[in-house]
Formats: C-alpha cells, structure tokens, sequence
C-alpha cells in the first residue's frame, strides 16, 4: 500500500520520472483550462447568459468577495493566484468519487509544492505592493527582537499548510482504501461524502489561509509621521 | 520519503502554468464580461435616470403648461360669465324695452280701437235713439197736438216780456215782407186767427203774416221775423238734446282715457238742464224756453 501517488511511477529517466502526481494534475489542469476555454468561448456581455456562465461567474465573484474580506483591496490582482489555487484544491478533492481516481493533493509533494508557491507569492506580492525595504521592514515589527520569530513563523506556516492539505487529503484517501477493505458497500459510500466535505473545507482554508498571508504581507504599516487618530 | 523533490518542483510549474492559463482563460474573460455587464448595466441605469429626469421635466412643464392652461380656462371662463351676464342684462333691458313698446303701442291700438268702437257705438246709439225718438214724435205729431201747439205758441207770444218782446217787436216792425209763421202741419183758420190776434195784441200793431207748412219741426209752430225767431217745436229739442249729447261725448273723449275703456254703450242720458235749450239764435228771448220738454222726452221714450 502506497501513501503517495508519488509512488505510482509511469515513467522513468533519471532524475525525470512521470508519477501519479503530475499526471493526475495535469489531468485536473485539462479539465480546468478546457473547460474554462469552453464556457468562455462564448461569453455574453448582456444580461442573457448561459447555466454554465452563470456558474463560473458564481465561482469567481464568490472568490473575489472572499478575498474581498479578507482585506485585500484590489481582488483582481489576486484572484488568478488564490482562485487557481482554491479551484485546483477543491476540484482535486471533488474527483475522488470517480473509481481509479486518486487526488494529487494527497501527495506531499504536491501540497508542499502549492505551499512554496505561496511562501514565494507572499514576499513577492508584498514587495510588489509596498516596496521591498517596506516589505523587509514588516519583519522587524513591532520590534526587531522579532525579527527571527517572523522569519520561523514564515517557514512553520508554510510548513504547516503543506502538511495540513497532504494530511486531510492522504488520511481521507487512505481511510477510505483502509474501510474498503473492511467494510464494503455503504460504509465507504458516506466515508466518501465526509470526504468531498473535508476536501473542500481544505480547499478554503488553504486558499484563505493564502489570502490572509498575501494581505497580511501587503498591508502599509502606518508611518510615524502619520497624526494618531483623535481618541 | 513522502517528498519528492523533482515532483515538487513539477508541480510547483504545473500550477504556476495552471495559474496562468486560468488567468488567461477563465478569470480575464469572465471578469471582462461582469465588467461589460455592469457597465451595461450602469448604462441603462443612467439612460434610464435620465429618462426619469426628462420626463419629470416634461411633467413638470406639463404640469406648469396645465395649470396656466387652467388658470387661463378659468380667467376665460370668468370674462365669459361677465360678458354674458352683461349680454344677459342688456337683452333683458332690450327686451323690456321692447315689450314696453309693444305694450304701449297695444295699450294705443286697444286704446283707440276702443275709442272708435265707443265712438261708432255712441254715435249708432245716438243716431238711433234720434231716429227713434223722431220718428216716435213724428207719429205722435196730429192735429189736436198740432191744435194744443198753437195754444201754447199763442200763450207764448202773450207771456213775452222784456228785451225779448222788444227785440221781437222791432224785427216785426222793420221787417217789409211779412213775417213767416212755420208749422209742421196746415194750421186752421181758427188757429191761424188766434195767433194772428195774439201777435197783434201783444205788439199792438197790424202784423202781416204768411203761414208755411215745415214738416222738419216734426211738431211745433216758429215765427221767423227779420232773423229774429220765437217757437216751439220738438225738433229744436231734439237738436238742443243732441248738441248737449254731442258735447258730453267730446268732454268724455278728450281727457285720456284709462286702460279700462268700457266698450259697452252707454245712452247718453240729457241732464234736465241741459237737455231741454231749444236751439234758438235769438239768445234775447230766454222765455221761448219750452216748459212741456220733459214730457215730450217721457212721451218719446214711452212711445219706444
């Protein structure tokens, strides 16, 4: 029994190999960009539009209000990289009820991977936002005694989301192989639907968890020019 | 070892170029058409608010348009009312006028109408009361009343005195052609000689006398002498009566008369002191008065 799909190995060259991982996402990436590419080839600007339309639209104006809340003042400028990444999680997860079927994210190098793109989105979006002395200069707030303990909480939480998502999604894939074994037929069946819960609230949390250390990152520190406000 | 590296790494482009085509193929667009559509929608918002500004506009000018239309209405309506009260009141007074005049000229027209009728009926009546009365006296005229005439004529000239027996006296003296005594039938010697004395007595002279007959006087006997004349006979009643009738009417007729004209005829009734002057132009002989009249009048009205 396998913990990871990276173990499930199609092809082989040296340091290049083609595993699970990478062929179940680009699977994913082609359902996704396909299907994008379809629902918009036809997009309608006037306030008749299709079922299909209406979803995806749904979909990004939910995610572009959730960033939107979390603080983040221009959504757009965001939105390709949280929304990609909530769209990849939860349609990873979503597909675990088709038989054969086994979620990239339930490979640590997957969610270890997502998670270093969000450890380099973050400086990179907050020196994009406010410079990078202003963006190195966060580190040292509110002392410069902080200054390690925010470099350590960078890497523990970037730690910590790659192995929050690998944990939920492993776990979910292999209690449901291990209740397979065990209990067949129905048990499995309601294991399966906890599963497609779990994997979309991992979807969130990640996603949201992304947006909040983007916004944390992008967010002006007041000056000490700037007047107190009158209490 | 749960982590491989290559993989990682893989995955790390794989989702960089997911993140990528997402961009390009799902965020971009689906954004540039919520995009298009608000705008489309602020659009039509805006058309629509200023739709809704033009036409509060309009109504307001509307509104403004029907009110002095409405204050115009009513100035019209108010000048209409004045000039046809005015209208009103001067057709009315036209009216008036009119029928005032219509009234008037058919107050003249009853008036006169009236008028004639009285008179015409006044005059019928009086002619035929005349007639009446003239023809009755006529049939009554015999020679007894004839013989009781002559008494009387003779008693007359023997009871005249005064300036009326002088007048008399001179006439019949002055006068050459002899003196003419009228009467309505031929008068008997007898009587012819009684009158002859009378007269002869009386003036105490030879008077010449020539006797005519004058079936006019209806009855009685006249002396005419050198213009001067004494008689008695019932046609100088008759005319004296019809003079004094003929001058009530006129007294009668020439105040103005009253809406109320009485068309009904009234028989012109001689006052007793009216009626009986016998028409004689001797105004000097008073006596000649005939004192019988109100009989004769009584015996024509019986005879009737």
């Amino acid at each position: 029994m396998r913990l990871s799909t990276d173990q499930l190995i199609f092809w082989h060259h040296g340091f290049f190999k083609l595993n699970g991982t990478i062929v179940f996402t680009w699977g994913l990436m082609l359902v996704l960009v396909v299907g994008s590419k379809l629902i918009t080839r036809r997009l309608s600007t006037d306030l008749n539009r299709s079922p299909w339309q209406n979803l995806l639209e749904i979909v990004v104006n939910g995610v572009e209000k959730q960033i939107s809340d979390v603080g983040l003042k221009r959504p757009e400028k965001y939105i390709g990289f949280l929304g990609t990444l909530f769209l990849f999680v939860a349609l990873a997860a979503l597909c675990t009820v088709i038989p054969g079927y086994e979620p990239p994210t339930g490979s640590l190098s997957t969610t270890a991977a997502l998670a270093l793109c969000v450890f380099v989105a973050v400086p990179w979006f907050g020196i994009a936002e406010q410079g990078l002395g202003g963006y190195l200069a966060s580190y040292t707030k509110p002392t410069l005694i902080m200054l390690p303990f925010n470099i350590i909480s960078e890497l523990s939480r970037t730690l910590a989301l790659a192995v929050r998502l690998f944990g939920n999604m492993m776990s979910g894939a292999m209690i449901i192989a291990i209740l397979l074994t065990i209990t067949p037929f129905f048990f499995p069946i309601i294991m399966t639907l906890l599963g497609l819960l779990t994997g979309l609230v991992q979807a969130y949390i990640f996603s949201i968890l992304a947006a909040v250390y983007i916004a944390a990152a992008t967010r002006r520190t007041k000056s000490k020019a700037d007047p107190a406000p009158a209490t | 070892m749960l982590i491989d590296w290559f993989t990682v790494g893989a995955q790390a482009l794989n989702f960089l170029l997911l993140v990528w085509l997402m961009k390009r193929y799902l965020y971009k667009p689906i954004l540039n058409a919520i995009d298009a559509r608000e705008k489309l929608i602020a659009q039509e918002l805006a058309d629509a608010a200023t739709k809704q500004s033009e036409a509060q506009k309009e109504r307001d000018e509307f509104q403004k348009k029907n009110a002095e239309f409405d204050h115009q209405r009513a100035a019209l309506l108010t000048k209409a009312a004045e000039e046809a009260k005015t209208e009103q009141l001067r057709l009315l007074e036209a009216a008036r006028q009119a029928a005032d005049a219509l009234a008037a000229q058919r107050r003249e027209a009853l008036i006169s109408d009236a008028r004639n009728l009285n008179q015409a009926l006044t005059q019928l009546a009086q002619r035929e009361v005349f007639a009446i009365t003239r023809k009755a006296l006529t049939d009554l005229a015999t020679t007894t009343l004839e013989e009781r005439m002559g008494e009387v004529f003779d008693r007359r000239l023997r009871e005249l005195s005064g300036p009326a027996k002088n007048a008399l006296g001179e006439a019949l003296r002055k006068n050459s052609n002899p003196a003419v005594i009228r009467s309505t039938f031929d008068l008997p010697d007898v009587q012819r000689a009684a009158i002859q004395n009378a007269l002869n007595e009386t003036f105490s002279a030879d008077i010449h006398l020539r006797f005519e007959t004058a079936p006019i006087l209806v009855s009685g006997i006249e002396l005419t002498a050198n213009g001067q004349k004494v008689g008695w006979s019932i046609a100088d009643y008759l005319k004296a009566l019809e003079k004094g009738v003929d001058e009530l009417l006129q007294a009668q007729e020439r105040p103005a008369p009253k809406p109320e004209v009485k068309v009904a005829p009234q028989p012109a009734k001689p006052r007793p002191a009216e009626a009986p002057t016998p028409a004689t132009p001797a105004k000097s002989e008073p006596e000649a008065k005939p004192a019988p009249e109100p009989a004769a009048a009584k015996a024509g009205t019986k005879a009737t």
